[in-house]
Formats: structure tokens, C-alpha cells, sequence
């Protein structure tokens, strides 16, 4: 019988400090197939995937492909063997443009030099034939996620592999450019690739996974068909208890307003135009103010603005009555703002610092923690043990563990125990549960309505249409810089708040 | 699985540092032996043992001592360059502006003192804040224009020399290009010996500045690893958006740093200048290689300010034991030559710890597969 297998794994055992990050996990690819990988927060599914593709080397197991042993030492051996990856952090040249990141490593060239135009025009090719819409002359830095990781899709196809990897290629991506992926994994399985994808969205993978491997804190739990199971069985599965997966939330009569924006006008890094025109809102002390849209309709640029990040081109903010407009970040944070960034690697951690030195990094400079100009460094480490116990934060080494070499769920869990433990007047939550496992969701969404419960106000800035629905007290719809529509989450449907966000329609207001 | 597992020795960074500079070190030598050998295969060994030796090239105690006393003399400038660097490497800037700092601090300490009659700490202040004004105008570019920290201090410390050039012409020696003597004009700008001469043979030069920078040293390390100040601009260096985003002001912390670099790299020139061990030839139209060498002894140090004392002492160890060498046998400049040879590879110090890590790595990996689990 011909082997029906394209990649095995065979009884990995992958060991971090302090941790067995794989414990001997057995994972078999079929060809042709979409095989999807789930697991909590550090459950090592990047890790294993990462040993597939020569990042790490295993301490133990066989990998297999086309039923022979392989022994792949570092990317480059994967990279012959047709294995392909698309990191959970993208890992683009910032300054280079599309199509020299796409070249990258294999660039054709003749007497040694680049032949650049036979480049472009495969490149071209594939993204046709893929629907992989992209600029190749752009540079990275000025062009959106959603197009970098087109990007990061075209290099793997570019190097024709046949083997390809997604790291949870949908947690940056808007709902349309996840729809879009779908199609274009279903195109690529249909022509004979075999994927390994990790998603913590069950939707996702009970769409488009034909198989689905569950891994729990290291171990490998088991193999099922997704058309013989549900969402509930397999998050039951992965967490080992039962999720709920509506936001318990009692009604709450709003009270004084604590934020206030009057005609707020940010201008735009990418364009000439305003990326904020003019928006008025407010949020008061116990509800949670939602603000939806389709990605790039001003959210972003709407949160610099309220955060210092981006001075104002014009407009007025009132926190807690006092005027914030001209304050500086630090001022913001001191007179109750507390915000959980879009970007984590970029804002909210210190990636070289400790977990502990990144769980302080709002608040180091208070007496608790500096006396005297001299770090305190017992206090921050009760401190930071205490946040990691009442979040589950999971790493290798606990308050000493290196930020980056957490998984990025638990990165982003950091982040959210800091901003939350911080006791807010107003939170400013941009994706907060972005790249987190549903029992971390559920825990985080906790977090957010008891604050809610407690008397602060809470800002929610959110591309899930669940999340937006289920949790916020009051919805924002943001279209083009504007905010178009005030929707009661009770008393609309996402159809209608489609509409909204597509500036299909819009109240005056 | 164990979590408190204790850290094998060998991956101690402190330990694999050590190792690895020592490492650096042995390979510069034998490279520099073999030039040597190349050049005139007969003196070779002689040249690199007198090399190394340095003072012990003397054959009584007292004679060794008082040279001794001249290796730390040159060695306090050196350890402050070195601090220079490391400090803003720690803040992820690269100041290889140290030299130009130096040459601000020399020209501000000497002007303070042959012109102005300044006592030394008055010299010394003024030398550490002409140093800071140097290193903030590389910071000021940087913050707020985006310049890149190494043009403009490698433009910064031409301009300074010339500048210093042309300041120091007003208190030169009518006879010779060097500035007038500091014990015949003003005594009292001579760093002050506190009885440290005693311990050289009653060397002269050797002043509070040897002590000074030792203690120097143990404040950096202090500052970078216990204060806040230290977190701060650490931070900075390692995320400045992150920096931002927590509120702290990384424009100012960038010029911060840069300042604090260049004072230390400044105060290096007033301990080397204010010994009046030499003066200040206003016609020298190379930048001292003092701010350089601070480089090469900042990662040999593996960019540790306690590390920096024991790599400044050895590369000012060389430097100055260059000077015994046969120079029947070898051209005069063989010297510089194999010095600066040693202290190239010392950069090496990086790499060898990266070497070393996947070396243990494949080590452990053999013995898991050997199966003693
Ligand atoms: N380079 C590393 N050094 C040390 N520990 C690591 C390293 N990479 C991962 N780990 C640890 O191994 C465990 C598994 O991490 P991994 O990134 O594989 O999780 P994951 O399943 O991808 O989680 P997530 O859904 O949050 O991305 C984590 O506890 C992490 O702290
Ligand atoms: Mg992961």
C-alpha cells in the first residue's frame, strides 16, 4: 500500500527551561489534507511546529516525510524538503519591499547579479492564480497585516513547497480576509498541498480543517474528524472542562460620564487625509462602549489619539473631568487610563525583559516598587507572582522568564493582567483577547465586565463580531474615519451592523 | 520536572564570558605571534613575552611598580571610554563618539586649567559637561531627526578635535606644539595623589583618578541593574515604542543616555589630561585612540562595567608593553601593529559565547541520545 502520509512526527520531545514544551507528541500529515492543530495558550503547538520546520531541534523522535526519515537541522534543510511556515509573528524585512522579501534567500540571479523581472513575474503569477492580492513594491512597514501576510503566504509558495505551515495565521486578520484564507487553503489542499494549520478559533477549523489534533499543556491528547464532532466536544477537549461561551452580564444603569471626546480629528500615517475626522463620544462609569468596524476605518488611529500615542489635529478629551488633550502618555496613565495595545510586540512588552519587568512596566516608578531611585525587586516579584497566579499565566521560568520566549497567548495574557490589575477609571482595550485559547477568552471577558460591575468604564475596541456583540453595552460603528451608527447590542443583528460598518448605511447623529 | 534546577556551570553567563574573553585574548596572541614570525622569525618570541610582560620587563620590584603606576595611569582613561560605550550599548545606542567625548573633556579640562586657573575639580566638572554637550547633540539628532548615532559622532569627533585644536593653540608652549605643563603653570589643577603614589614608587602621575574610575565602574553597574533610571533607559534601548507607550520619554532618555556617555567618556580625558602625565599636542591631527580602544575593551569586558576594569587593564597592559619590543629586530611601528591585532580579535568575544552555547547544545543532545534519561 502506498504510504498515505506526507509529514510524520513521531514521539517529539522538545525541552525548554523549566518546562517540556513538547512531550512526546505524535502528529501524522496526510497529503491532500488540512490538518488542524489546537491547544491552550503554551500548549507547544508553535514549538512543535517549529521543530518541523528546523527551528528547534528535538531531544527526542523521528520525523518522517513520504514515510522516510528526514533529519532537518534548520530552515534551510525544510525549505528542500518542501516544508514552508508562516510564523505567529510575521518575520518580514521591515524595509524591504514585498517582492524582495518573497526573494529573500532564493533570489534568481545570473553572473551574480539579481534578475529581479523573471522574479516579478512568478510572483505575479501566483498571486492570480491564488487570489493573493498584493503590491510587490511596497514596503513592508507602510502596508497592512492582512497584506504582509499574504506576503509571508507567497514565500512559501514562491519556494514551491508542499508542505505548509500557518501559525495562527487568522488572529491578526479582519473576518472578509479570513474568508478570503479559507478559500485560498481549501485551493491550495485541493491541488495536492498538505497543511498543518493552528487556529484557537474552533469556527475556523470545524469550516476548514478535514482533521484536527488536539495538544494540553505538552501532551498530545488525540485525533479527531471534525465532521464527527462539535465545537463544544473539542474545546471540552483541549481545555479538559467545559467552556461557556456566552458572557454572563447583568444589567447596569451607566453613571457619570468618564470620558469625553469632542470632535477629535487624528491625522493619517499612510495618507495625506485624516484617519479620524471629527468624532464625538462619550463613556460612562459602568458600561462598555464598543467600537466596531471593519479594520482600518480610523479604530486604530482613534486609540492613539485618546492614548497620546498620536497628538490630535484638533478636538478635546476629558477624563475623569480633567482635561487631556495636550497630556502626556504618562499623565493619561496617572489620572486612570489604562490601555492593552493592538500591537504586543510592538507596544505592550519589553520583549527582552522579564515577565516581571514587563508586568511593572506601568507602574515601576510607584513607591511600592522604586524607593529611593532604587528598584524594589522584591515587591516586584511578589507582585508579578501574584498577577501570574490570578491570570494563568504560563511560561517556562515564571517572573524570570524572558518575555519573548513566552507563547503569545501568554504574552497578551501579561499584557491584560497588567492593564486590568492597574485599577482603571477607563480601559481602553484594543483586541484584547487576540491570539488567545477560548477558556483564556472567557477568562478575559470575566475580567472585563467585572470591571464594568465595579464601576469603571471600559472602551472596547474589537474586529470580532462575537466579542462586539456579546460582551459591550453600547456599539460604535466606525466607518471612514467617522463614527456612523450608535447600536444597541440587544436590539440589533450583525446583519445590521454590517451594514453599518460597510457605510451602506449611517444615522445622523 | 525539576524547575530550580541549578544552571551548569558552564552556562553561567558571567563564567562563559570569562571564558570566552580568555579565549579572544589567547587567539590574539598566538595571531600576533605568528605576524612576528612572519616578519623576523628569531626575535618573535622575545617581542610577544615583552608584550605581555609590560612592566615586568624590569628586573627590580620598584622599577616594576612605578611602570605599573604608568600602565593605570592610561588605564583610568581607558575604563572611562569603555564605560562610555557600554553604557549606551546597554540603551541599544552604539557611541562611537567616545573618542570625540574624550577629545571635548581634554580640551575643556586643559582649557579650565592653563587659562583659567581653575582648580582640578573645576577642570574635572567642566570636562564631563563638554563631554555630555557632545554626546547630547549626537543624542538631539537622534531623538528628534532620526539620525543615526554612529554618523554623527564620527563627524562629531573630527569636528572636535580641530575645534579642541584650535581652543588649546591659546595656551600652547611657545617652543613645541604641546599645551603649556600643568606643573609649572598651575599645580593646583593636578589631580590630587592622596598618598596612591606612595604604593609606585613615588610615580607622580598615579592620582585619585585610578580609584575614581573603579568606583565609576561599580556606580554603572549599580545604576544599569538596580534603579529605576537603569530600567528606564534599558527599556528605551530595547523597545523605544514600548518605552513610549509606558510613558516614559524616550526622546529624553535617548539624549539622556547619550549625555551620560559622553560625561564618562569626558571625565576619562581630565583623569588622563589632569595627571599631567602628557600634554595635549594641538597640532595632532588623528582623534586619540583612547575612545576607540574603549570599544574593543567594552566587549571584551562582555559589556559588564565590572568585566570593563580587568579588559581596560589588559588592553592598556599590551598597548603599552608594545613599546618593549626589540626595535633592532622590528620596525618601529610593530608595536601599534600587534596590539591593535589583539585588540581586533577581542571583539571576537560575542561570537565565541555563541559558539561555545551550541557546542554544550550538540553536547547535551548526544547525551540524551546516549539514553540516560
Ligand atoms: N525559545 C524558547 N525558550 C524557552 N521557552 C520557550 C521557548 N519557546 C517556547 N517556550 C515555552 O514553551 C511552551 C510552549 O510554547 P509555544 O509557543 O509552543 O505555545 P503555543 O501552543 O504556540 O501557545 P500560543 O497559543 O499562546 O501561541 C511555553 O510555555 C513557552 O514559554
Ligand atoms: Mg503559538
Amino acid at each position: 500500500m502506498e504510504n498515505q502520509y506526507a509529514i510524520e512526527m513521531l514521539n517529539i520531545t522538545k525541552r525548554f527551561p523549566g518546562i517540556i514544551a513538547n512531550d512526546n507528541i505524535t502528529l501524522q500529515l496526510r497529503k491532500g489534507e488540512i490538518h488542524a492543530l489546537l491547544g491552550e495558550n503554551g500548549a507547544g503547538k508553535s514549538t512543535l511546529m517549529s521543530v518541523l520546520f528546523g527551528l528547534y531541534q528535538p531531544e527526542e523522535g523521528t520525523i518522517k516525510k513520504d514515510g522516510k526519515v528526514v533529519s532537518i537541522k534548520n530552515p534551510n534543510d525544510a525549505t528542500a524538503l518542501g516544508i514552508g511556515m508562516v510564523h505567529q509573528h510575521f518575520k518580514l524585512v521591515e524595509c524591504f519591499t514585498v517582492l524582495d522579501n518573497i526573494i529573500l534567500g532564493v533570489e534568481p540571479t545570473k553572473g551574480g547579479f539579481l534578475q529581479k523581472d523573471e522574479a516579478r513575474k512568478k510572483v505575479l503569477a501566483l498571486s492570480e492564480r491564488y487570489g493573493l492580492q498584493i503590491d510587490p513594491d511596497a514596503k513592508i512597514e507602510d502596508i497592512t497585516v492582512g497584506m504582509q501576510q499574504r506576503t509571508e503566504i507567497l514565500k512559501m509558495l514562491y519556494r514551491d513547497n508542499e508542505i505548509l505551515i500557518f501559525d495562527e495565521p487568522t488572529a491578526v486578520l479582519t473576518p472578509q480576509e479570513i474568508d478570503e484564507l479559507m478559500q485560498i487553503m481549501r485551493n491550495l489542499a485541493a491541488e495536492g498541498k498538505s497543511i498543518l494549520f493552528i487556529s484557537h478559533k474552533l469556527a475556523e477549523i470545524m469550516a476548514v480543517a478535514d482533521r484536527c489534533s488536539v495538544l494540553r499543556k505538552g501532551k498530545y491528547i488525540g485525533t479527531v474528524d471534525t465532521k464527527d464532532t462539535t465545537v463544544e466536544a473539542l474545546s471540552a477537549m483541549m481545555v479538559g472542562r467545559d467552556v461557556n461561551f456566552h458572557v454572563e452580564k447583568a444589567d447596569k444603569t451607566p453613571g457619570d460620564v468618564v470620558l469625553k471626546v469632542e470632535g477629535m480629528t487624528v491625522a493619517s500615517k499612510v495618507h495625506k487625509n485624516n484617519a479620524v475626522k471629527n468624532v464625538s463620544f462619550e463613556v460612562r462609569a459602568g458600561e462598555i462602549v464598543c467600537i466596531a468596524g471593519i479594520d482600518g476605518n480610523g479604530q486604530t488611529e482613534t486609540v492613539y489619539g485618546l492614548t497620546g500615542l498620536e497628538p490630535l489635529v484638533s478636538g478635546k478629551i476629558t477624563l475623569c473631568g480633567k482635561d487631556i488633550t495636550r497630556a502626556p502618555i504618562r499623565e493619561r496613565s496617572l489620572t486612570g487610563m489604562s490601555h492593552i495595545p493592538e500591537d504586543r510586540h510592538k507596544h505592550g512588552l519589553v520583549l527582552d525583559y522579564t515577565l516581571e519587568d514587563n508586568i511593572v512596566l506601568q507602574r515601576y516608578f510607584e513607591p511600592e516598587f522604586t524607593r529611593h531611585g532604587l528598584l524594589q525587586r522584591k515587591n516586584i516579584r511578589a507582585y508579578a507572582e501574584r498577577l501570574i497566579e490570578d491570570y494563568d499565566i504560563r511560561s517556562g521560568q515564571g517572573p524570570v522568564t524572558t518575555a519573548r520566549s513566552m507563547s503569545g497567548g501568554n504574552q497578551q495574557k501579561a499584557i491584560v493582567a497588567r492593564e486590568i490589575d492597574k485599577a482603571p477609571q477607563l480601559l481602553v482595550a484594543v483586541q484584547p483577547t487576540r491570539g488567545l485559547d477560548v477558556g483564556a477568552i472567557e477568562n478575559i471577558h470575566k475580567q472585563i465586565v467585572a470591571q464594568r460591575d465595579a464601576g469603571k468604564a471600559v472602551l472596547l475596541v474589537s474586529l470580532e463580531m462575537d466579542e462586539v456583540m456579546d460582551v459591550s453595552d453600547r456599539i460604535l460603528v466606525m466607518y471612514e474615519g467617522e463614527i456612523v451608527g450608535e447600536l444597541d447590542p440587544k436590539a440589533t443583528t450583525a446583519e445590521e451592523m454590517g451594514l453599518y460598518m460597510a457605510g451602506a448605511k449611517r444615522k445622523e447623529m | 520536572m525539576d524547575t530550580k534546577k541549578r544552571t551548569p556551570f558552564f552556562r553561567i553567563p558571567a563564567v562563559q564570558t570569562l571564558i570566552a574573553s580568555l579565549l579572544c585574548i589567547l587567539l590574539g596572541l598566538i595571531v600576533g605571534y605568528i605576524a612576528l614570525l612572519l616578519i623576523n622569525p628569531t626575535g618573535a618570541w622575545g617581542a610577544i613575552t615583552s608584550i605581555v610582560k609590560n612592566f615586568w620587563n624590569y628586573p627590580n620590584l620598584n622599577q616594576q611598580l612605578r611602570y605599573l603606576g604608568n600602565t593605570l595611569v592610561k588605564t583610568a582613561p581607558l575604563l572611562m571610554c569603555s564605560l562610555s560605550v557600554l553604557f549606551a550599548y546597554k540603551v541599544g545606542l552604539f557611541n562611537i563618539g567616545a573618542a570625540g567625548q574624550y577629545v571635548a573633556g581634554a580640551g575643556a579640562a586643559l582649557y579650565c586649567a592653563l587659562s583659567l586657573h581653575l582648580p582640578w575639580y573645576v577642570c574635572m566638572i567642566a570636562a564631563a559637561v563638554a563631554g555630555a554637550l557632545l554626546g547630547c547633540i549626537s543624542g538631539l539628532l537622534k531623538a528628534y531627526r532620526n539620525v543615526n548615532e554612529v554618523i554623527s559622532c564620527i563627524m562629531l569627533n573630527w569636528i572636535g578635535l580641530y575645534t579642541v585644536n584650535s581652543i588649546l593653540s591659546s595656551v600652547k608652549d611657545p617652543t613645541s606644539p604641546y599645551t603649556l605643563g600643568l606643573a609649572n603653570t598651575n599645580p593646583g589643577a593636578i589631580m590630587p595623589s592622596l598618598g596612591i603614589n606612595k604604593l609606585f614608587t613615588n610615580n607622580r602621575y598615579t592620582t585619585l583618578a585610578i580609584p575614581l574610575a573603579i568606583l565609576i565602574a561599580v556606580l554603572v553597574w549599580l545604576v544599569l541593574s538596580k534603579t529605576r533610571l537603569g530600567y528606564e533607559l534599558k527599556a528605551t534601548g530595547m523597545n523605544k515604542n514600548a518605552a513610549k507607550y509606558a510613558g516614559m520619554r524616550e526622546k529624553y532618555n535617548i539624549i539622556l543616555t547619550m549625555g551620560i556617555a559622553g560625561a564618562l567618556a569626558g571625565l576619562g580625558a581630565a583623569m588622563f589630561y589632569l595627571s599631567g602625565y602628557e600634554q595635549w599636542s594641538v597640532t595632532q591631527s588623528s582623534v586619540p585612540a583612547m575612545g576607540f580602544n574603549g570599544i574593543a575593551a567594552a566587549f571584551l569586558g562582555g559589556l559588564h562595567p565590572i568585566g570593563t576594569i580587568f579588559s581596560s587593564f589588559f588592553i592598556q597592559q599590551i598597548t603599552d608593553g608594545g613599546g618593549y619590543v626589540d626595535m633592532t629586530m622590528y620596525s618601529s611601528d610593530i608595536s601599534d601593529f600587534i596590539s591593535s591585532l589583539i585588540i581586533y580579535l577581542c571583539g571576537f568575544v560575542l561570537f565565541f559565547r555563541q559558539f561555545m552555547n551550541s557546542r554544550l547544545n550538540r553536547r547535551d543532545e548526544l547525551k540524551l541520545k546516549g539514553g540516560d534519561r
